[in-house]
C-alpha cells in the first residue's frame, strides 16, 4: 500500500530525514510520532510528493492521497460553508465556476454524514469548534474516496473529548472502508488503543513496526543515542530520557509530553 | 436635477458605462484579493498603475493601455522578487511599489513640465470620470469582461488554495501558478478602476466592498454578488451625486470619487452590525 525506502531529506544542507523505511499494509492504522522539528511534516509532505527527497523512493502504488495539513487557519470571514470545504475536496481542482449537480451534493452529503457533520453543514467554517473544523479536513480529505489517508497533527489544539472523538472516527473510517491511514502526533498515548503501527522519528532516524515492537527502551535508545526509558502506567506510555548531559537534543528535552527528564 | 438630462449627458453616459465596469471588476476580484491577504498588493498596483497613466499622457498614448501596462508590469515585479510568507510579500509590494511612485513622480514631473497638461497629476491620481474618451469603452469593457471570465475560471482553485496550498498542490494545481494568474487579473482591475475614480482611491473599490460582503455572506457566490452590487451602487450613487453637486456649489462640482468611497465606507460600517445579527439569526437556526 505505502512503501518507504531508505528517504533521505536535507533542506539547506541540513538533514531533516535520514534512511527512512517503512511500510504499511492496507488497511493499517499507523501513529507517526515525534517531537517537534522531528520531521514528520517534511514526511507527509514527501510521502504527497511535495518534497522531493534528495535519496530513496515513496511507492504509493499509484493510490490517489487523502491529506489533512496541519494547523489549518481557516478564517472567520472565510465565506466557505462546512459543506462547501467537502466539496472543494471533490472538484477544487477544476477551473471554471461549479455547476448545481444532484450527484455531487449527493456525494457530498454523504461524505457528511460518514464523518458526523450534518449538524453543521450549512454553517460557516471558520465560526466551527477545532473538533468540528478537523472533521470537516477530514470529509474533504476523504470525499475522494481514496484508500491512503496522512493526517498531520490532526489532534493537536483539540481538547480531551474531542481527541477521542476524532480518534475514533478516523478508526471506525478506516476499519470499515479499509483506509490505510497514517497520522502523525507528539503524544502517542491517545492513539494507544487504535494504532497497530508506528513510526518513531528522531535524530532524522526512524524505526517502525508495532507498538510492543518500538516502544521500549532498548529500541528507542538506540534512536534517540543515548539512554531512555520506557515507563507504563495507567494505561498511558511515558518515554523518558535519563541523565542526559551529553548528546542530548534540545528539542527533546524540551519536549514536555513524551519524553520527561529526570535529573 | 437628476433626471433625462442627466441621462442623456455624453460624459455621464460614458462614467456609468466604464465606472461601473471598472467597479464591477474591482469588486469580485477584490472577494479573492482580501482572502488572499492581498490588499497591500492591490493598492500598490494602483499607485503603480498610475506611472503608467502619466507616462500615456507624456508620450500621448491611450490612458488605459499605460495604466494597464504598468500594472501588469508591477504584478510581475513582485512575481518575479517572490515571496513565501505574507510578511516577505508585503516587503517585496513595499519595495516595488517604492520603485513604482518614483517613476510615477518623475513622469508626472515631466508631464506637467514638457507637456500642456497642467492638471496631469489631478488626472492621474483622483481619476477622469466625466473626461474618459467614449472611444475607450470597447477596450475597458473587454479588459473587464476578460479580468471576470479569468476570476470564473480561477475561482475553485482560488478557494482552495485559500483553505491550504498544499491541498490544491496535491491535486495538480500550482498555487504559485495561480497566484500569479490572480495578480494579473488585480493588476487589470486596479488598472480599470485607477483610471475611473483615480490611484488613490481605487482601493476603496477593491476592498471595501469586498471586505462588507465578506461580513455578510457565507458562500462565495454570495460573497461576490454582494460586493459587485455594492460596487456598482457606489459608483453609480457617486456619479449622480457629483453631477448633481454642480448644482450646490454654483460653477463647480464635487468630484465623484468622494461620493464612491464615502458610500463604499458606509456600507462597510453598515455590514459589520448587520453580519453580527445575520451570523445570530443562523446560530439560533441551526
Ligand atoms: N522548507 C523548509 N526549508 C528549510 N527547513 C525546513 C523546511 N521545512 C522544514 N524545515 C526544517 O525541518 C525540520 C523538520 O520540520 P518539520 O516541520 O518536518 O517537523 P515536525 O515534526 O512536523 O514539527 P512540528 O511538530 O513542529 O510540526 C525543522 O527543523 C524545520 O525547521
Ligand atoms: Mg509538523
Amino acid at each position: 500500500m505505502l512503501t518507504l525506502s531508505s528517504i533521505s531529506v536535507a533542506f539547506a544542507g541540513r538533514t531533516i530525514l535520514h534512511n527512512v523505511d517503512f511500510t504499511l499494509a492496507q488497511g493499517s492504522f499507523c501513529g507517526l510520532i515525534g517531537s517537534n522539528g522531528s520531521g514528520k511534516t517534511t514526511l507527509l509532505r514527501t510521502i504527497l510528493g511535495l518534497v522531493k527527497p534528495d535519496r530513496g523512493t515513496v511507492d504509493t502504488g499509484g493510490h490517489e492521497i487523502g491529506y489533512v495539513p496541519q494547523k489549518i487557519q481557516l478564517d472567520p470571514f472565510m465565506p466557505l460553508r462546512a459543506r462547501d470545504v467537502v466539496a472543494l475536496g471533490l472538484d477544487g481542482n477544476r477551473f471554471g465556476l461549479p455547476l448545481p449537480s444532484a450527484a455531487r451534493r449527493r456525494t457530498v452529503d454523504a461524505m457528511l454524514t460518514a464523518v458526523d457533520a450534518t449538524g453543521f453543514a450549512d454553517r460557516r467554517v471558520g465560526d466551527l469548534s477545532g473538533g468540528q473544523q478537523q472533521r470537516i479536513m477530514i470529509a474533504h480529505a476523504l470525499v475522494r474516496r481514496p484508500k491512503l489517508l496522512l493526517l498531520d497533527e490532526p489532534l493537536a489544539n483539540l481538547d480531551l473529548r474531542s481527541v477521542a472523538e476524532v480518534v475514533s472516527l478516523l478508526h471506525t473510517l478506516s476499519f470499515e472502508q479499509r483506509i490505510t491511514v497514517l497520522l502523525s502526533a507528539h503524544d502517542m498515548n491517545p492513539l494507544l488503543p487504535v494504532m497497530d503501527r508506528i513510526v518513531y522519528l528522531a535524530n532524522g532516524s526512524s524505526v517502525s513496526g508495532t507498538v510492543g515492537e518500538v516502544v521500549r527502551g532498548a529500541v528507542l535508545s538506540r534512536l534517540y543515542g543515548y539512554h531512555i526509558d520506557v515507563i507504563r502506567v495507567h494505561g498511558r506510555v511515558l518515554v523518558v530520557a535519563a541523565g542526559g548531559e551529553d548528546g542530548l537534543d534540545a528539542d527533546i528535552a524540551c519536549e514536555p509530553v513524551h519524553v520527561t527528564q529526570i535529573r | 436635477m437628476i433626471g433625462a438630462a442627466f441621462f442623456s449627458n455624453g460624459p455621464v453616459q460614458v462614467a456609468l458605462i466604464i465606472g461601473g465596469g471598472a467597479a464591477l471588476v474591482s469588486a469580485v476580484v477584490g472577494v479573492f484579493t482580501v482572502l488572499r491577504g492581498q490588499s497591500f498588493a492591490g493598492h500598490a498596483l494602483a499607485d503603480i498603475s498610475s506611472a503608467g497613466g502619466s507616462a500615456a499622457l507624456l508620450f500621448g498614448i491611450r490612458p488605459l493601455a499605460g495604466f494597464l501596462a504598468m500594472a501588469a508590469l508591477g504584478a510581475g515585479g513582485m512575481e518575479a522578487i517572490g515571496a513565501r510568507q505574507i510578511r516577505e510579500r508585503d516587503l517585496v509590494t513595499g519595495i516595488v511599489l517604492g520603485a513604482g511612485l518614483g517613476v510615477t513622480a518623475l513622469l508626472l514631473y515631466l508631464d506637467m513640465t514638457t507637456t500642456s497638461a497642467s492638471g496631469a497629476a489631478n488626472t492621474v491620481m483622483f481619476g477622469s470620470m466625466f473626461a474618459i474618451a467614449p472611444s475607450t469603452i470597447p477596450l475597458a469593457l473587454g479588459v473587464g469582461a476578460l479580468a471576470l471570465a479569468m476570476t470564473a475560471a480561477l475561482y475553485r482553485p482560488l478557494l482552495l488554495i485559500a483553505i491550504d496550498p498544499d491541498l490544491a498542490a496535491i491535486r495538480g494545481i500550482d498555487p504559485r501558478l495561480i497566484g500569479l494568474a490572480h495578480l494579473l487579473v488585480l493588476a487589470i482591475a486596479v488598472a480599470l478602476s485607477a483610471m475611473t475614480i483615480g490611484a488613490i482611491l481605487s482601493t476603496a473599490l477593491l476592498i471595501g466592498p469586498a471586505a462588507a460582503a465578506l461580513r455578510l455572506a457565507t458562500r462565495p457566490g454570495t460573497a461576490i454578488l454582494i460586493a459587485a452590487a455594492i460596487g456598482l451602487c457606489a459608483t453609480w450613487g457617486g456619479i449622480a451625486l457629483a453631477y448633481d453637486s454642480f448644482y450646490w456649489t454654483p460653477g463647480h462640482g464635487w468630484p465623484v470619487s468622494v461620493f464612491v468611497v464615502m458610500i463604499v465606507l458606509a456600507a462597510y460600517l453598515a455590514a459589520g452590525p448587520l453580519g453580527t445579527a445575520l451570523a445570530r439569526r443562523r446560530m439560533a437556526g441551526s
